[in-house]
């Protein structure tokens, strides 16, 4: 796993939203911890202070001593003062992250299915789309409209933000902005069946300056096969093999069960984060993806050594 | 030969001196006939409750073993001790285990054990629909372990969320069987909730109005009226969710126009309370028991039941929570935000009053001490985690993380499964007559209390650390190793703790030491009578004058003195006495019945009904039914031994 890659954890914020999540989080955790704390050690004092020394109840006398009421009459005022306050924090956080702060630079469609991540850019060209990687440009606030064509899913990019379920039916709504340029890992974070665990999702910031260039290079179709006979040969393989699943934008390729290929080697991972983007990954990926990601809707296609050497051969030149 | 007239008298006040031969009377007129005959027959409710009991055990051994085998394939990253649908069917039969098959009828079997006996009465108010909710409990639950044997089990989790449960996406019969096992089970829960509602209103001793109530049966009182609101919303939704498998009714499924939402909005207006109902009757236990190991009553008595109620009733507004994420309008997120928050209050009641009775009182350290004291830290955990989570923002982060599994299992084990812990030591000695070993219940505690907190406090860390909840692996390089690893380690101490306990009751079955009628010195009805109690209780209804029966005289509590050895016999048949809902003055004698074999023969009938359900053996399903109005005709056939008429005698 790339060390670059922001992890999961909330402890580093790096994004808008997480920004205005974290004092209230951690605010939160510590009020936790403190709670957590007095009570341990009213209760342990209690027992200490107080105990009869004895092991038998019948040899301590009963008796109705001590106003205790006065414990629950403070212990409860107080802590109606402290939730009341953290009711005030909590609405004041929510309003802070309904919306962005500034008119969204970009709306990207997102739709996650079972168990994999399409991103759908809107460029001049025509329509751009990628898979499991999203890039975005840095400082600006993003549009995501979440789309499921299966079962429920969450977006969720911990670094930057809270949840977002993506549900059949519906078009949910989510926004990122990110303080510096970084990849970003987010994960499936609502269960979705068997690859729930293999559903994650990289979010790359650029300036806007790289992001335009990227989304430019993306836009383009796939070079035609120029690299000789043996590029050829394995295109029109993957055509007919591959092409009923993916799509490879200029080409006969059409298929839109699968992420599309376009530019698939401009990709760090493969299956949606579980492998890295190499070329024994890929080759392995190929011939039995069940093995590597069990209950993935890949199927392992029947291709001879030849055969898959020859669409790695073409794959290559997906740049 | 009783007559109609006979239920018509006014009882006389007798005392056990005058009539020594009361007892073996007694004892012939309510004792379960011996053989397995007389086993599958008998409607004691305290036979009944130990049933519960242990077969709410050995749920949670089968649950505690499936948890430690998604222990070890979580020990580390990437490993493959279990396929990815392998333990998705491990973490839900987990879940619906623990949930549905022990922490509700654990408390059952407690509260079914100890309602006649604390209330001062001779059974349940229905003794043959108590017998019948334990029948279909263990039918239903046998009926979704079933799918294991086939390898078919529920595998989208407890909260089994559309359209991943439905036929595209699930195609095999382990949504069916989880979904009819859900309806099966919830007649057991609704008849269980009925029975306890209506024994607390009718059956009670006479004085004991509802201001002397023990807090424990407050506690499953309130828990089976909220079940009676919450389970119709369950039932249909499960029967919905059924349909729409067999059927192609669209409910659900987004493509035929259904709503994936309203499967959430059905299932958590049932599930959140009743996350209510399996602690509220386990607070009320330590409520009761606590205070008698700090030898004095609970602090605030009123207030705590108060908050009692106050919580289920707030705990039907708060469901939203679990949706916060689902994109619902910042409104409504709001709302139910700020009632999360505030159903904090109700819970610092008891939390204080806990505190408050250890600091006004003299504990005195036993094995059930050290859950019920460690049961207030525990449970200050697994309620400020909900805290947490009750802010939308936090939420947004938190909800289906490591989290909220830290937070849940800190209310589950350490709020319901603590509070049982304790309620064993503290009641097994009225159960069996025999006491339980201090020594390794103390070993035994710590074990647990540290195998436990072992396994759970760090889960808090690995959700912070962003680790999803429901993923049968994790990759390596996310810092989510050692805290794994930790969580491993913690929950096979754990699991040594439960077996030493386990360990404990089986040596106390055989060589405990005999247990006294009242070996903690304790203030409350059940402690009136003998150890193991008769089969009819007691053989003089007692009288009650005082919140704690057995303390007046070191209290100086109430107007008179409650009284044992002189009152109603009520040995004319197998009688108990009704009285009034509020001030519980006697209002009529009641005829109970008998052993009765209908209730277990009207469980196989729909066992076989939902067994043919699930296979589509409509001719079946159709011979079941009748069955099943066949027997419900027998179990209710009139019969003029049972004939009463209600508002008779006073006195």
């Amino acid at each position: 796993m790339n060390p670059a890659i922001s992890p999961l954890d909330l402890f580093s914020p790096g994004g808008a939203g997480a920004h205005a999540i974290s004092p209230l989080l951690w605010g939160l955790v510590w009020l936790s911890v403190a709670v957590i704390l007095i009570i341990a050690a009213a209760v342990v004092a209690g027992v200490v202070v107080r105990s009869s020394g004895a092991r038998d109840p019948a040899a301590v006398k009963v008796e109705r001593s001590g106003n205790g009421l006065w414990w629950i009459y403070g212990g409860v005022g107080v802590s109606i003062v402290v939730l009341l306050i953290f009711v005030g924090w909590t609405m004041l956080t929510m309003a802070g992250i309904a919306a962005p702060s500034r008119p969204v630079a970009l709306t990207i469609a997102v739709s996650a299915r079972q168990w994999w991540w399409s991103f759908t850019y809107d460029a001049p060209g025509g329509s751009v789309v990628t898979a499991n990687e999203v890039h975005i440009p840095v400082g600006v606030p993003v549009h995501f409209v979440l789309t499921s064509p299966d079962v429920i899913h969450s977006f969720w990019v911990p670094a930057l933000g809270g949840k977002t379920d993506v549900i059949p039916g519906r078009a949910n709504e989510a926004w990122l902005e990110t303080d510096k340029p970084g990849v970003y890992r987010g994960q499936c974070a609502e269960f979705c069946g068997m690859q729930h665990a293999g559903m994650a999702l990289f979010v790359e910031a650029q300036s806007p300056a790289d992001f335009a260039q990227w989304l430019k290079a993306q836009a383009e179709p796939a070079a035609a096969p120029g690299g000789g006979d043996d590029v050829a040969a394995g295109a029109a393989l993957f055509v007919a093999r591959c092409g009923g699943c993916h799509t490879v934008r200029g080409t006969e390729a059409h298929g839109a069960k699968g992420p599309d290929l376009t530019h698939v080697m401009t990709r760090t991972t493969l299956a949606a984060g579980v492998l890295d983007n190499t070329l024994g990954n890929l080759s392995g990926w190929i011939a039995d993806p069940q093995s590597l990601k069990p209950g993935a809707k890949m199927p392992a296609v029947d291709l001879s050594g030849a055969e898959l050497e020859s669409i790695l051969t073409y794959l290559k030149t997906l740049t | 030969m009783t007559t109609t007239s006979e239920y018509e008298r006014v009882p006389k006040i007798r005392s056990l001196s005058d009539d020594p031969g009361l007892p073996a009377r007694l004892k012939a007129l309510w004792e379960t006939k011996p053989g397995l005959w007389g086993w599958i027959c008998s409607v004691d409710h305290k036979s009944i409750g130990i049933r519960y009991l242990f077969t709410a055990f050995l749920f949670l051994v089968v649950g505690g073993l499936e948890a430690l085998v998604m222990r070890v394939q979580l020990a580390g990253p990437e490993r493959r001790l279990l396929t990815p649908e392998a333990y998705d069917q491990l973490y839900s039969m987990h879940g619906i285990t623990m949930i549905f098959l022990y922490a509700l009828p654990v408390l059952s079997g407690f509260s079914n054990f100890l309602f006649p006996l604390v209330l001062g009465a001779r059974d349940m108010a229905f003794p043959r629909l108590n017998a019948f909710s334990y029948w279909v409990y263990i039918a239903a639950g046998l009926f979704m372990y079933a799918s294991f044997l086939m390898g078919v089990a529920p595998d989208d989790g407890w909260f089994n969320y559309a359209p991943n449960s439905l036929p595209p996406y699930s195609p095999g019969p382990n949504m069916d069987f989880y979904a009819l096992g859900m309806i099966f089970l919830g007649v057991s829960t609704t008849v269980g909730a009925i029975n306890f509602v209506v024994t607390v209103l009718r059956m009670r001793a006479p004085g004991m109005s509802i201001n002397r109530l023990p807090i424990l049966v407050w506690g499953t009182t309130t828990a089976s009226v909220g079940i009676l609101f919450a389970m119709p919303a369950v039932t249909l939704a499960f029967f919905m969710l059924w349909m729409e498998r067999q059927f192609g009714t669209h409910f659900f499924g987004a493509g035929g126009g259904g709503q994936p939402l309203l499967w959430q909005h059905l299932f958590w207006i049932f599930a959140h309370p009743w996350v209510y109902i399996i602690v509220l009757p386990a607070m009320g236990l330590v409520s009761d028991a606590l205070p008698i190991l700090c030898r004095r009553p609970i602090v605030g008595y009123t207030l705590v039941v108060l908050a009692t109620i106050l919580t289920m009733v707030l705990g039907f507004g708060v469901w939203v929570h679990h949706m916060f994420a689902t994109g619902l309008p910042l409104v409504a997120s709001s709302f139910f935000s700020g009632a999360s928050f505030i159903i904090t209050i109700p819970s610092a009641v008891a939390t204080f009053a806990w505190v408050a009775t250890i600091w006004t009182g003299r504990p005195v350290f036993t094995t059930a001490f050290l859950y019920f004291a460690s049961f207030i830290v525990m449970f200050v955990i697994g309620g400020v985690s909900g805290v947490v989570t009750a802010a939308v923002p936090a939420d947004l982060q938190l909800t289906d993380t490591y989290f909220v599994v830290a937070h849940i299992h800190y209310v589950l084990i350490g709020i319901n499964l603590f509070a049982v812990l304790g309620a064993i030591y503290f009641w097994f000695p009225k159960m069996s007559g025999r006491m339980l070993n201090e020594r390794l219940g103390r070993w035994a505690f710590w074990i647990t209390f540290f195998g436990f907190n072992l396994a759970f406090f760090p889960m808090h860390l690995t959700g912070l650390l962003g680790m999803p909840r429901r993923v049968y692996t994790y990759p390596r390089g996310l810092g989510l190793e050692g805290v794994n690893m930790l969580s491993t380690v913690g929950s096979f101490v754990l699991g040594i703790g439960i077996l030493l306990v386990l360990v404990n009751i089986w040596h106390g079955l055989r060589h405990g030491a005999k247990a006294g009628d009242n070996p903690w010195d304790a203030p409350t009805l059940e402690w009136a009578t003998t150890s193991p109690p008769p089969a009819y209780n007691f053989a003089i209804i007692p009288a009650i004058a005082s919140r704690h029966p057995l303390w007046e005289g070191r209290l100086g509590e109430g107007s008179g003195r409650s009284q044992f050895d002189r009152g109603f016999a009520l040995d004319h048949g197998k009688e108990a006495l009704a009285t009034t809902a509020l001030d519980a003055e006697p209002d009529a004698i009641l005829r109970m019945p008998d052993d009765s074999p209908w209730p277990f023969l009207l469980t196989v009938a729909m066992s076989v009904g939902f067994a043919a359900l699930l296979l589509h053996s409509w001719w079946v399903v159709a011979a079941a039914v009748l069955a099943v109005l066949v027997y419900g005709l027998l179990w209710l056939w009139p019969r003029r031994r049972l004939l009463q008429i209600a508002g008779a005698g006073h006195g």
